[in-house]
């Protein structure tokens, strides 16, 4: 399947994968992040559940302490 | 095109919320006033000190007030009829609502990471027509062509994302005051349209 992740367009070989397998496969390895999936809220407790497929748009958001 | 008075008329009948007084939250509250914005709603419970001096705005000689007095009297130095609304509070999901939902924006200007992901969460889910202004990744110096502004939805978060505060990391005053300043800019873009 195709997506856009982070607004950049990346292909992988499964049809559908999910947060959670996606994180894994890209290591995002952040411990506070902030996950959107077709600009709705995913949470943490969702992650292994929500399924990413063709075409969606899935931003993973780094939340660093600062400020 | 607009002349910086037809920029005001817009912008003095809005309401800012910004969580944090800290180096984000201080710095993005100046800049908002100086542009014209109506309104502040600012929230935080912490007290001036010295640590705070290398990037927040503040003065020596208020070192030991609490920061929502300090930046009130910073603030109407430079607007003595800005309207403001200064709470002394720690920011929780259980006064998000009562401190925000009148808000045209709300900025995130936290310190620490668990705090911002609350705050976004919490809007996401019970306020999601309110645009939320977040800030990850602003310490150390250098990089600062890395800074940037991700948007998903009505959600901006501006920053690297990936420069962490620690010991050996500090934030200064040059990158948060970028940082600040984004999302300050960003709030304006929300309000008056995108760029011409």
């Amino acid at each position: 399947m195709k997506i856009m992740l982070n607004n950049r367009e990346e292909h992988f070989d499964a049809q559908t994968l999910t947060v959670a397998q996606i994180m894994e496969i890209k290591s995002f390895t952040f411990r506070m992040l902030v996950v959107r999936l077709n600009d709705t809220l995913i949470k943490k407790e969702d992650y292994s559940s929500a399924s990413v497929k063709e075409g969606d748009d899935l931003k993973i958001i780094h939340l660093v302490s600062g400020g | 095109m607009s002349t910086f008075n037809q920029i005001r008329a817009i912008l003095s009948q809005k309401t800012i919320g910004i969580a944090g007084a800290g180096g984000l939250g201080s710095n993005c509250a100046v800049s908002l006033l100086r542009s014209g914005v109506g309104k502040l709603i600012i929230a935080d419970f912490d007290v001036v000190s010295d640590a705070n001096l290398n990037r927040q705005f503040y003065f020596h000689d208020q070192i030991g007030e609490r920061k929502v007095d300090a930046l009130r009297d910073n603030l109407l130095r430079i607007c003595p009829f800005a309207s403001l609304q200064m709470h002394n509070v720690k920011v929780t999901p259980q006064n998000i609502s009562l401190l925000f939902s009148t808000c045209d924006v709300v900025v995130e200007a936290f310190d620490l990471a668990d705090q911002k992901q609350m705050l976004i969460e919490f809007m996401l889910e019970n306020h999601p027509d309110i645009p939320v202004v977040a800030a990850s990744g602003l310490a150390g110096w250098g990089g600062t062509d890395l800074l940037r502004i991700q948007k998903s939805g009505l959600l901006y978060i501006c920053g690297d994302e990936t420069e962490e505060v620690s010991e050996e990391n500090p934030p200064l005053a040059p990158k948060v005051n970028i940082v600040s300043n984004l999302q300050a800019d960003t709030v304006l873009g929300i309000l008056l349209g995108e760029k011409q």
